[in-house]
This record gives structure tokens, C-alpha cells and sequence, in this order.
């Protein structure tokens, strides 16, 4: 796959990934490489297969019946099927986020501190901080600052999903995998988190699926093209949109189907 | 028939089945109200007559010597110590039993489960009463050795078991209700499934779960028939590895043979029952009420 930046280390890599459910092939052969402190976003019509690979990266798949995987998937040059890895410890490196917003039925600073105390016995002190500086690199901070042990269930959709984002920065992740983040949103709050996407990926390798090809336009580095079930271009998110190499891409990018 | 005659039929159809919805919803109201007014009729002239204080933390009972003594406290303590023994076995017991049907357990293995403790729910506490009797108190004799098997123990043993169906069926719907967002939320982020379980879904389901407790003690402090089987009832304060009764049996053993204030005493026994079964209801109405609060 031509990533344009052969320089740089993959931090996740996928070779001939394929993916059966039942006798349904979901994934057809999926190569790809996805270079760390960027956003790269899939796009393609419902269906596709975008949202079933992305959950193939941190092993959610596994929770599904029936599901069965061939082929290679790295991360950091380690496969992720092996037997030796610990798929709680994968799952905490590649961190997620859902469609729609799920917050736990619990306080603000419960959510958030829901994953460091399962990965360790952290001190109040430090719980503090985990919090603070999650939900600052959230954009929420200011907005539930007085309101940390009120029911996460009492925010807006928006602010919710900027929770969810938060709480998963919360375990110290490498990778942030989202799945139609703001597909549930506002228009305002969608702008909220897309800003956040800049930000993110100076810390973070971000991976977002999307319906909205705006918003892939504006917020991503790499894009990739899926249609059902292959990966059909990726490259540049400028070039991808502006010298499509397929003429399946071009047509979806143009409006002619999708 | 025109269509004015059967519209008019109509409507006088749907007029009488109103009338007859009414009356049956009626039926249990009344019957509520009526138990009520005759339990406080036939309970309080008792209590008046022995005082509220003698009969309810009066310590011994013999309801049938020349002088007789009305205490009640040895029933009322036995009773609770006897749910609360029950519960403090039944409830991990059912809530590991719950989690296990909705989250753990293969289809396979989940149906039978399921089948197995609907039929615990059907078995007729007399079979209860009867097996603890020849199997349960022997045993606890044999392994405590004592004289005599039949005991606070053996009544919680059987009690335990009793309540678990309750505990397991509204825990199981409870915990089904949860929606799977959250569980994959806890997975996403590293959680194993056990921490997932008892982290995040047994949390989200408590108000659930406490109701089917709360449900369960209901059962365990009204059972008479399985109780009188195993527990010895001699009237004596409990302890765990004597002969015990319970208010339920206190009421059962002697009804038909008492008379006079004896009698009436055990008419009594059966009003202190029956606020304590309000009692039990009012926490069940308010821990549903509460939970509903909490999610929103």
C-alpha cells in the first residue's frame, strides 16, 4: 500500500486481513499501514467493512459469535492474535470510541477513573490528575469542573462523547479508534470534536471511521477508501480527495453513489 | 340491525366490561383491606391485654402452664436471625447464580440452569420441609454432632435455598436489562470480562438485584411449612445450633388447639408478621423507586 511516507515505523499494520461472519465475507484481504501521530480515516458506503476492521484493531471482534479472522494484524510489530498477547493490555494501548456516546451509569470522575483503577491501585492524588488532565485534553474540563461526582448521564450527547474521549485517554493508550464519533451528535458539537482530533494527534494515533466526507476531508492525514469489503485506495487525505487513482473512489467522492 | 342498534350494543358491552374490570380489581384491594382491619381487630386486644412491652420483648413463652407468659422476643429474634442467615447464604449464592445465567453460561448449559431453578421456584415448601427433615438435620447432627439436628442451621440451610429462586430470576431480568454499551465501554477499555460483570453491570443493575433480595427475604420471613420441619421449634431464644421457633410456627403449631388468650395472643404473633411483610414491601417499593431515580 503506498503511504506516501515509507519512513516512518507503522505503528498498526494489517497483511491479507480476512474476515468471515458465518460464511459471510465481511473483509476481503485488507494490507494496511497506519503511521503513528496521525488521523487516518476510513470512509465508504454502509456496509462497507470500515466498522468491522477498525474493531478487528483492538480485538472487539472477538466478542462477537461466529466471527472468524485470517490474516496478519501488527501492532508495534507484534501480532495481535498471538497467543502471548493479553488482550486487555492490547485493548488499553488501542483505546475506543463508540458511536454513541456510553458513558457508565456512574459520576463524571468515575468514568474516568474507571480504567486506571483497574490497571492499578492509583492514589486519590493521582486520580485527581488523571481527571484533570483528561478531561482538559477533552475540551471539558471547564464546562464539568463543579460538577465532577454528579451522574455522567446528566450531560449533554456531546459532552458525553468528550467524556467517553477522556476516559479513554484515561489508561494511556497509543491509539484512539473511533467509530462515527459524532454520527449521534449536533452540528456543534461535532465541530467541538473535530477540533479535538488536532489536537489528539499530537500525543496519539487517531483512527476514525466516518460517514461524513467533510469531515474526513477535514480532519484526517491518511484516508482509505472501503467498498464491500476491500480496501480500494489510501493515501493522502488531499490526494485521496483531489486525485482519486480509482475510479470507484472518484465516483464515491463525486456524489455518484454512497 | 342498524348501525345505531349496534354501535348502542356496542357500547353497552364495553360498559359492562368496565364495570367488570372495576370489580376485579376490586377483589384484591378489598381482600387487602379486610385482612387488615381483621388482623389489627383480632391482633390488638392480646397486646393490650399482656402490654407491648411484655409481649413483644418478653422472653419467654408458655402459653399453656397455669401462669402463662407471653414473650414473643424468642419468635421475633429467631425470625431474623433466621432471614438474615438466609440471605447472608442465599444472596451470593443467587446474585453469582444470576450473573453466571446472563453473562457466563452458554445457551446450553443456561436453559437447563434456567429450567432448574424455575422448578425450585415451583417446588412446594412441604418437599422443602420434608427433605431438610430427612436428609438436612441428620446431617447437621452427624457434622455438628448433636443430639438433635433440628435447628436455627438447619432452618437457614433450607431458607437459603428457598430464596434463591426470587433472588435469581429478578436479578437475571435485571442484569439482562443492562445495556450491552456499557460492557463493551468496560472491554474497550482493558477490563476483563469478570471485572466487566461486577464493575459495571452488576452496578448498573443493582436497584434490580436489590429488589429480588428484598423479595427473597419477603419468602424466607413468612415460610411456615418447610421452617416447623427442620427448626425443632422449642420456644427458647436462638441459637444457631438449638432448637428454634419462628413466628410463622409459633402461630402454626398451636392454632389448633389454642383457646381464650392463648388464642388470641397467637392472633398476635400473626399482626407482628404481617408488619413485618409490610415493612419488607415498603423497602421493595422504595428500592424500585429509588433505582428508577438513579438512572436518570
Amino acid at each position: 500500500m503506498e503511504n506516501g511516507m515509507e519512513n516512518v515505523t507503522p505503528i498498526i499494520q494489517t497483511r491479507n486481513l480476512v474476515l468471515h461472519y458465518g460464511s459471510f465475507q465481511a473483509l476481503k484481504g485488507i494490507d494496511m499501514d497506519i503511521l503513528p501521530q496521525e488521523v487516518t480515516a476510513f470512509i465508504g458506503p454502509s456496509g462497507c467493512g470500515k466498522s468491522t476492521f477498525l474493531k478487528t484493531l483492538n480485538r472487539m471482534q472477538d466478542l462477537i459469535p461466529n466471527v472468524r479472522i485470517d490474516g496478519k494484524v501488527t501492532f508495534h510489530g507484534r501480532d495481535i492474535f498471538d497467543k502471548e498477547v493479553d488482550v486487555t493490555w492490547l485493548r488499553q494501548k488501542i483505546g475506543m470510541v463508540f458511536q454513541k456516546p456510553n458513558p457508565f451509569p456512574m459520576s463524571i470522575y468515575d468514568n474516568i477513573a474507571y480504567g486506571p483503577r483497574l490497571h492499578g491501585h492509583p492514589s486519590r492524588a493521582q486520580l485527581d490528575e488523571i481527571v484533570e488532565r483528561t478531561l482538559r485534553g477533552a475540551a471539558l474540563w471547564d464546562e464539568v469542573k463543579d460538577r465532577l461526582k454528579k451522574s455522567a448521564l446528566g450531560l449533554s450527547g456531546g459532552q458525553q462523547q468528550r467524556m467517553c474521549i477522556a476516559r479513554a485517554m484515561a489508561v494511556n493508550p497509543e491509539v484512539i479508534l473511533m467509530d462515527e464519533p459524532t454520527s449521534a451528535l449536533d452540528p456543534a458539537s461535532t465541530m467541538k470534536i473535530e477540533e479535538l482530533m488536532t489536537e489528539l494527534k499530537k500525543e496519539y494515533t487517531v483512527v476514525i471511521v466516518t460517514h461524513n466526507m467533510q469531515q474526513a476531508a477535514r480532519i484526517s492525514d491518511k484516508c482509505a477508501f472501503f467498498l464491500v469489503g476491500e480496501l480500494i485506495e489510501m493515501g493522502p487525505t488531499e490526494d485521496v480527495f483531489s486525485r482519486p487513482k480509482d475510479k470507484r473512489t472518484e465516483d464515491y467522492i463525486t456524489g455518484r453513489f454512497g | 340491525m342498524s348501525v345505531k342498534n349496534i354501535m348502542r350494543i356496542k357500547n353497552a358491552i364495553e360498559k359492562v366490561m368496565n364495570a367488570v374490570f372495576f370489580v376485579c380489581g376490586m377483589i384484591a384491594i378489598a381482600s387487602v383491606v379486610l385482612i387488615t382491619i381483621y388482623m389489627l381487630l383480632s391482633g390488638l386486644p392480646a397486646i393490650v391485654e399482656i402490654g407491648p412491652i411484655n409481649f413483644l420483648f418478653g422472653t419467654v413463652w408458655k402459653s399453656t402452664a397455669k401462669e402463662p407468659s407471653f414473650g414473643i422476643l424468642p419468635f421475633i429474634l429467631t425470625s431474623l436471625w433466621g432471614t438474615a442467615g438466609a440471605a447472608l447464604i442465599g444472596v451470593p449464592i443467587g446474585l453469582l447464580t444470576a450473573v453466571f445465567l446472563s453473562k457466563v453460561a452458554p445457551k446450553k448449559l443456561a436453559v437447563p440452569v434456567s429450567a432448574a431453578v424455575e422448578l425450585l421456584a415451583g417446588i412446594p415448601s412441604v418437599v422443602y420441609g420434608l427433605v431438610g427433615m430427612l436428609v438436612l438435620v441428620p446431617a447437621v447432627a452427624q457434622a455438628f454432632d448433636l443430639a438433635n439436628g433440628a435447628s436455627l442451621f438447619s432452618a437457614i440451610l433450607v431458607l437459603s435455598i428457598m430464596i434463591l429462586p426470587s433472588i435469581i430470576s429478578v436479578s437475571v431480568t435485571a442484569l439482562n436489562a443492562v445495556p450491552p454499551e456499557y460492557e463493551e465501554a468496560s472491554l474497550a477499555l482493558g477490563a476483563t470480562k469478570s471485572e466487566t460483570y461486577f464493575k459495571v453491570s452488576v452496578p448498573a443493575a443493582r436497584s434490580g438485584i436489590a429488589a429480588g433480595v428484598v423479595l427473597g427475604i419477603g419468602r424466607a420471613i413468612g415460610e411456615a411449612m418447610a421452617v416447623m420441619m427442620v427448626a425443632g421449634n422449642v420456644a427458647t431464644m436462638p441459637e444457631l445450633f438449638k432448637s428454634v421457633t419462628f413466628l410463622t410456627t409459633a402461630v402454626a403449631k398451636e392454632m389448633s388447639y389454642a383457646s381464650g388468650l392463648q388464642r388470641q395472643a397467637l392472633f398476635s404473633i400473626a399482626l407482628v408478621l404481617f408488619i413485618f411483610i409490610m415493612i419488607i414491601n415498603g423497602v421493595l417499593n422504595f428500592v424500585l423507586k429509588g433505582g428508577n431515580k438513579n438512572e436518570k
